[in-house]
């Protein structure tokens, strides 16, 4: 568990802290160091964006791929859902489900009623909202096709840093939806949900939040609650992000599909507020302000391990996340594509907030788990986040019209 | 989406209306006596290939999910030619037995819904909404359950003889359907038993 704010007082040593790799893991001593604040310069203003209405934006729901996924910039609000269906519900009854979802998700998504339903003006405006279908080792099982669910999705391998709890964990159905306004946000999920829940039933909700849309240039990496630009080496449009996302091998059904991994990440912001800012940069390896590294360079740049201060020590912690995060190769790369979510403060009015950390890749098995097991044993940010939900899904490719999301999964 | 015209006339008239409404959408609808020939049942398969430039087509077309008895067919039929286009009847893959039915407005001021026996005619750039409350196709005699997802395929046949088919997707909610169908609908209910039993015609 994180330190409480008491243990935040222990002060230690810049080096302490560089050389603290152990302590990283344990939590029992937290870095307080950096009593000097480097010299930031304030942000420079940030330019105006184009102004106009955008609501009516929307985002194609029919496609090779799923939307909601390379969608950019990622909008500013998310509910993640995750349903678990009925005992007893079949192949028959997720293949309702499936079209029927479907069929809502392409009307909601053009800014259109669902079938049967009256309400033109809660979705009008769509604000670019996008919904995406994820599925569980549950509807394999469901619609007897256990074979099909990728090994690493029906067990993601756990890390001697999770504490997972169960009510954010798992199910058989993910709904990810997105949007840049809550409006037609809360509309579609409402939706969306009254439609499964003949055949399926809410097992969890999480929503998160990026900046609001146009705050920034377009382009401009989003910052998470530690204030840090995040997300700052997610591949490149293109060909980079394409091989990153995309399933190209495999069964028919999951070519141009793709794996998300949600890990809901708490951070202790607590302890974070009273560290310094040096020791906040030296945690990560990179500037707070620019996100740039600490080493030198722009925020696209990768911070240098070989770094040495004036004294000939390392500039930058071996155990700095951003060292401990880097792809070590193109498999594993991913696209993060976290909200954070803020459900605080307690009664006690201690946060409760951190990041919900939505990561798409090809294969789990060689971007996620092998790059989430580095930072489960070493990295110096486990100080101040605690890995609290996990779930993986396969997502399926996605459907043209008259077809719906999975069919060839439940029709192949 | 445009407005529904028709939905909107029944509801004006208020909740008072409600109840005899469902009283009387049984003796209408489910009472009615069969005119005409059974249209014939056509399977799935048969209307699963989008008809070349039909007289009319059918946008948005949906099906209220129904455990047994009767049901009914929403959309919005679109003349595509210059000229009126008059739906005669209409078959579907759920049942042998489906009507065109209006829903009229009686002297003593309740409703009721009847087959129209003169179809729904069609004007050129005047889409016709079949929509709870007012037109629709009304399938009677399920043979099974319609639920939610699930698909039934449906043909018109048109005044000159030719058709139109188009696929519904069953869905349990509906607005502006008040008592419409089944007068002891529970408000909140969910899952397949939504639906109105025991009313077969």
């Amino acid at each position: 568990m994180p330190a409480g704010p008491a243990a935040s007082r222990r002060v230690l040593g810049r080096r302490g802290l560089l050389l603290g790799g152990a302590a990283a893991l344990g939590g029992g001593a937290v870095g307080a160091l950096g009593a000097t604040a480097s010299a930031e310069p304030p942000p420079a203003p940030v330019a105006a964006a184009p102004q106009g209405p955008v609501g009516a934006d929307a985002v194609p729901f029919h496609g090779r791929h799923q939307s909601g996924i390379t969608t950019a910039p990622v909008q500013a609000h998310a509910a993640f859902v995750a349903l678990d269906l009925r005992p007893g519900s079949g192949a028959d009854d997720v293949a309702r489900l499936l079209r029927l979802l479907s069929d809502d998700a392409a009307r909601l998504t053009a800014g259109r009623s669902p079938l049967g339903a009256d309400d033109p003006e809660l979705v009008a405006l769509p604000s670019r909202l996008t919904v995406t279908f994820g599925f569980g080792p549950g509807l394999f099982d469901a619609i007897g096709r256990p074979e099909q669910c990728p090994a690493v999705v029906r067990a993601l391998p756990a890390f001697a840093t999770d504490r997972i709890d169960p009510r954010w964990s798992g199910g058989d159905l993910l709904l990810q939806v997105c949007s840049d306004d809550r409006l037609p946000l809360s509309y579609a999920v409402r939706r969306l949900v009254r439609d499964a829940r003949g055949v399926a039933t809410v097992r969890w909700t999480q929503r998160g939040f990026g900046p609001a849309r146009g705050s920034e240039p377009a382009g401009t990496t989003p910052r998470n609650l530690f204030g840090q630009r995040d997300g700052s080496k997610n591949p490149e449009v293109g060909g980079a992000l394409d091989d990153a996302v995309w399933v190209r091998d495999g069964p028919d059904w999951f070519v141009d599909g793709s794996m998300l991994v949600l890990r809901r990440i708490r951070m202790d912001l607590d302890v974070w507020d009273d560290l310094g800012r040096e020791a906040r940069e030296l945690s990560v390896g990179r500037s707070v302000g620019s996100g740039a590294p600490v080493t030198g360079g722009t925020e696209f740049d990768e911070v240098d391990p070989t770094a040495v201060d004036g004294d000939g020590f390392a500039a930058v912690p071996p155990a700095a996340h951003a060292l401990r995060a880097k792809a070590r190769g193109p498999a594993e790369r991913m696209l993060r594509r976290g909200f954070s979510y803020d459900d605080g403060p307690t009664a006690d009015g201690a946060p409760e907030a951190g990041l919900l950390f939505a990561a798409y890749q090809a294969d789990a098995a060689t971007a996620f788990v092998p790059v989430q097991a580095r930072l489960a044993e070493s990295d110096v940010l486990n100080l101040w986040v605690t890995h609290t939900g996990s779930a993986a899904f396969a997502v399926p490719p996605g459907c043209a019209p008259g077809e719906y999301v999975g069919g060839r999964l439940l029709e192949g | 989406m445009s407005p529904s015209v028709p939905a909107a006339s029944v509801r004006a008239r208020g909740a008072l209306l409600v109840a005899a409404l469902g009283a009387l959408a049984l003796a209408g609808c489910g009472a009615a006596p069969t005119t005409g020939p059974a249209a014939p049942t056509i399977e799935p398969a048969a209307a699963a290939a989008p008809a070349p430039q039909t007289a009319v087509v059918v946008s948005d077309p949906w099906v209220k999910a129904a455990e047994g008895g009767m049901t009914a067919v929403f959309g919005t039929v679109t003349a595509t030619g210059s000229a009126p286009v008059t739906v005669v009847s209409a078959a579907t893959s759920a049942s042998p037995r489906a009507e065109l039915h209006e829903v009229l407005g009686k002297a003593d001021g309740t409703m009721a819904m009847q087959p129209k026996e003169s179809g729904f005619v069609v004007d050129p750039g005047a889409p016709h909404r079949l929509a709870p409350g007012g037109d629709h196709i009304m399938i009677m005699d399920l043979a099974a359950p319609i639920r939610p997802g699930d698909r039934v395929e449906v043909t018109l046949t048109l005044g000159d003889g030719s058709t139109a088919g188009f696929s519904a997707l069953a869905k349990e909610t509906t607005a502006g359907e008040e008592n419409y169908e089944h007068g002891e609908a529970a408000p909140g209910m969910s899952g397949p038993g939504g639906a109105p039993t025991g009313q077969g015609g």
